[in-house]
């Protein structure tokens, strides 16, 4: 038994130098261990199951493998005929019992701290839509409604992403022909490839962060490794997260969404920054004053007329952010359920169904109205209207703002 | 014996099967070819992920690779080769002449391949650019397989509908067979565990299929018919989904797993020359699995924001599984201590099932803590998980089935030396594809990916060359398959086959005659 007891602590130190030794930084083996007291707990009650679990492992296979070896009939050895004993099977069905229980106690106290979201001093909400995460900032230390939101999408450029191997595109359709590079030339992909937003969440160090999540069309999930924090987003629910990153953790977490929420799902990454509070107040009055200032820029911008090739050089900017995923760079969407605008009926047809289906949406596609201001939106229709080609057919190839706002 | 009692001629004998062994047949090859088809998606999903970045396949492509594969192994591959197994194996083991219902055995095989084409139609469609596949995993979450959902949704609902019927008069077959056709002295407590585990099997089916027709029926109408189950707009529910799918997913991997069981507690003992320790003990344990299953669902929804008490419970009963499955792994090692084992080609998949299954456990026992869970859930940690207990558990115990009873079928040894070279490749690759799916979990890769971030980059190479290596290595056994099927090779063999195997089987001619226990065995 010794011995057993020896080896077992053999195998374990090995591990634990595989598992913790820089020469595999970039081959992570394990969970993170994370910054919040939460995540630490988490990763802790991770490796004792993990340990159990190679316990009886060793036990198991131990005896199984031994049996293998030494009663084989190549060795002449008899088969006994035994087949029961009720003492045997009573002790190997109440001492695993006995260990769930053991397992379970600390199991359901990190269970019952992980549930209690009271006592936060800032509550953000989450929405979750096709393929972008948007932050509400709703309370912070009881000052009410901070009238600050912003979408988070994902920055990494699409030549990154799109590599074809073959000069047809990608299957099926030959979709992101036009992305082939028959020198095989492709940009080198940084080491925050998929994983960078353009704007993170930016939460207070020491201050317990409360998140209400939903979602706005399909479900999707909300994950952050460091902070050991997931849950699903679920269209007409609102469900609560909290997390409390330690103050001497400030830095940059990065998640991903963790629920199939179709084509791009893999591309929907989080940011969140924390800061020290003095910093994240700092940052919450700039970024307060900036929404207001543009939100008076998008009202003036009502009044203005601006030139086709202002329009067209915004358009394009906010076509390959917003409309590219699915509509794609070309113009020629990934039919059907993502149909073509390069020659389209809608985007050359009469202006008015054009700017409807923009700001309400139809089908799989959301309502820009609310997420973009009517200078965007008149800055994308006014690009869709004109690149790859169209010619609109009712003559109006510009849209201004105000056409927008009506 | 007249000449009416022979098989009909030609095509006729399959179309109008109604002798278990020829329907019985049908459903494995069927299986297998199924197998085939899934595992070819696979491969696509895995030339996709060998490198971040997208190369083969746009992401909503890789979605439909991703459903299709997850439809057709689970419901085409693995559940009509347990069906396959029990269809030429109870009959034989209860000492009955046949199915208690052959006809109804003919239809509920028969309705497999139309149900299946309609899946593949789909994705024949998406090939053609002409519309999508079903795209929203094979948990078809609502909304995203509701108002989200294409078009060829509607060939899905119609193709589930068509697998449940066929799966419920399959359950309603053996239950009947077993109740009323053993042999006169074929106690309940005396019946072969494959016969149980597959009774019990047979019950969980009836209990959850219905439940799955009734999810499916309510997409169907919330997509054409104005309903709003599922839709939080119309006073839905999208939660309320995940529960009716889970209620039956849930029960859905014990029948996935309970005929392995049995396969394994047939094999083991024979070839440890020894009696399979704990018998009573296997019953009990596999009832108790199934009650159990009834009562965890929830565990598949710990990050849908249950209530505390609801994630506790869950907790509990889903840690409670461990106790009857931990018996049963037990029972397994403790038939073979103090054997006279021997390793021919079933015993080597049976002792890579009881390991390799058991890693499955662990990794289940894991995902069973509701805290730790929230990390691990939908990741690749899952899918480590759920591929160890249905591929290197369910498959390996089906294959392991297929090289024990495959001479008493045929009459001839298949080739030994192919079928090692079947196993060792297929347990190595197995092993690359699957284990290091654990670490890029762990490290935070989530489930259903398209593309990745850079440091999982390595070890998603390695995972595919896995997979690569272990889809080939199905072509081994094809080959075997095709040589003794078909072209009829290899030694003839004994009606024992196997020298320390037990039960009516071996007691029947190698190969098996069309007609057998047409008078019933006497069973001491």
């Amino acid at each position: 038994m010794q011995s057993l007891a020896k080896r077992c602590s053999a195998i374990g130190l090995a591990l634990a130098t595989v598992t913790s030794s820089s020469v595999f930084a970039e081959w992570q083996l394990d969970m993170t261990p994370g910054v919040t007291d939460i995540s630490q707990q988490v990763f802790d009650m991770h490796r004792t199951m993990l340990w159990w679990c190679v316990a009886i492992g060793i036990v198991v296979f131990g005896a199984m493998f031994y049996s293998m070896i030494k009663h084989r009939k190549s060795k002449g050895h008899e088969a006994a005929q035994f087949h029961e004993s009720t003492s045997v099977e009573i002790m190997w069905t109440v001492v695993p019992f006995i260990i769930l229980i053991l397992m379970a106690i600390p199991a359901t106290k990190v269970l019952i701290a992980m549930n209690d979201t009271s006592d936060s001093a800032l509550t953000i909400k989450i929405t979750g839509s096709q393929w972008k995460w948007h932050y509400e900032y709703l309370d912070w230390e009881g000052k009410g409604n901070l009238d600050l939101d912003y979408y988070s999408v994902l920055s990494t450029p699409s030549e990154e992403i799109i590599r074809p191997a073959l000069a047809s595109g990608l299957f099926p359709k030959k979709t992101a022909k036009d992305s082939y590079r028959a020198d095989g030339n492709y940009p080198e992909q940084t080491a925050l490839y998929k994983q960078d937003v353009d704007k993170p969440l930016v939460i207070p160090t020491g201050r317990k962060v409360r998140f209400l999540i939903t979602a706005d069309d399909v479900i999707h999930s909300w994950w952050v490794p460091a902070f050991a924090i997931k849950k699903d987003a679920i269209p007409g629910f609102i469900n609560e997260l909290w997390t409390l990153v330690p103050e001497d953790n400030p830095g940059i977490y990065r998640g991903q969404c963790a629920e199939l929420c179709g084509k791009d799902h893999a591309f929907m990454p989080i940011v969140v920054d924390a800061r020290p509070v003095a910093e994240f107040e700092q940052w919450l009055a700039d970024a307060r004053a900036a929404q207001k200032a543009e939100a008076e820029a998008a009202a003036n911008s009502l009044d203005k007329t601006f030139t086709k090739d202002e329009l067209m050089a915004e358009g394009e900017k906010a076509y390959l952010a917003r409309c590219s995923a699915c509509h794609q760079a070309n113009g020629q969407g990934l039919p059907p359920t993502f149909p073509a605008l390069a020659g389209s009926a809608l985007a050359t047809g009469p202006v008015a169904d054009h700017i409807h289906i923009v700001v309400k949406g139809k089908n799989a596609m959301p309502g820009f109205g609310s997420m973009l201001s009517p200078k965007e939106i008149a800055a994308i229709i006014t690009y869709e209207r004109n690149a790859w080609g169209n010619t609109p057919t009712d003559g109006v190839d510009v849209v201004q703002p105000r056409d927008v706002a009506k | 014996m007249g000449e009416h009692h022979g098989p009909m001629k030609g095509i006729k004998r399959w179309l109008f099967a109604t002798n278990h062994k020829d329907i019985g047949a049908m459903y494995l090859w069927f299986s297998f070819i199924m197998f085939l088809t899934g595992g070819f998606m696979a491969m696509i999903i895995r030339a996709e992920l060998m490198y971040p970045g997208l190369q083969l396949v746009d992401p909503n492509f890789f979605n439909q690779m991703t459903t299709t594969h997850g439809l057709i192994m689970v419901f085409g591959a693995v559940m009509p080769a347990f069906v396959g197994l029990a269809n030429y194996m109870v009959p034989m083991m209860i000492g009955a002449p046949d199915m208690a219902l052959p006809r109804l055995n003919n239809w509920s095989f028969w309705i497999l391949p139309f149900a299946f084409s309609l899946l593949i139609i789909a994705i024949i469609q998406s090939f053609l650019g002409i519309a999508d596949a079903p795209n929203f995993g094979w948990t078809f979450y609502a909304p995203l397989s509701t108002k989200y959902g294409p078009a060829s949704t509607d060939f899905f609902i119609f193709s589930v509908h068509m697998m449940g019927v066929s799966s419920i008069m399959g359950a309603v077959n053996v239950i009947v067979t077993i109740f009323n056709l053993r042999a006169p002295g074929m106690t309940l407590m005396k019946m072969p565990l494959f016969v149980w585990t597959w009774l019990i099997t047979a019950f969980l089916l009836i209990a959850v299929m219905p439940v799955l027709a009734g999810a499916v029926t309510m997409m169907l109408t919330d997509r054409h018919f104005g309903t709003s189950f599922f839709d939080a707009a119309g006073g839905g529910d999208p939660v309320l989904f995940q529960h009716v799918f889970w209620f039956f997913g849930h029960p859905e991997v014990y029948i996935m797993i309970l005929p392995a069981f049995g396969i394994v507690s047939a094999i083991i003992p024979t070839f440890a020359r020894k009696p399979l320790f704990g018998y009573a003990s296997m019953v009990y344990a596999t009832a108790s699995i199934a009650f159990l299953s009834f009562v965890v669902w929830a565990h598949h929804m710990f990050t849908v924001g249950l209530p505390l008490a609801g994630n506790l419970f869950y907790m509990y009963m889903t840690m409670l599984i461990a106790v009857p499955t931990g018996v049963k792994v037990f029972n397994w090692v403790a038939t073979m201590w103090k054997g006279a084992m021997t390793f021919e080609v079933p015993m080597l998949f049976a002792i890579a099932f009881v390991v390799l299954f058991t890693i499955g456990g662990f990794s289940g026992l894991m995902l069973a803590i509701t805290p730790v869970d929230q990390q691990y859930h939908d990741t690749y940690f899952v899918v480590a998980h759920f591929h160890y207990v249905l591929v290197t558990g369910a498959v390996f115990s089906i294959v392991a089935g297929v090289y024990y009873w495959l001479p008493k079928w045929t009459g001839r040894m298949y080739n030994i030396g192919l079928a090692k070279l079947h196993f060792w490749s297929s347990l190595i690759f197995v092993n690359l594809l699957f284990f290091p799916m654990h670490f890029v979990g762990l490290a935070g890769m989530p489930r259903r990916y398209s593309d990745y971030s850079l440091q999982f980059a390595d070890f998603n190479w390695w995972i595919s060359i896995g997979g690569f290596g272990f889809g080939l290595s199905q072509l081994i056994l094809l080959w075997i398959l095709i040589e003794v099927c078909f072209r009829k090779k290899g030694e003839p063999v004994s009606d024992q086959v196997w020298d320390g195997a037990e039960g009516l089987e071996w007691t029947l001619p190698s190969p098996v005659p069309y007609h057998s226990f047409t008078t019933p065995p006497v069973i001491k």
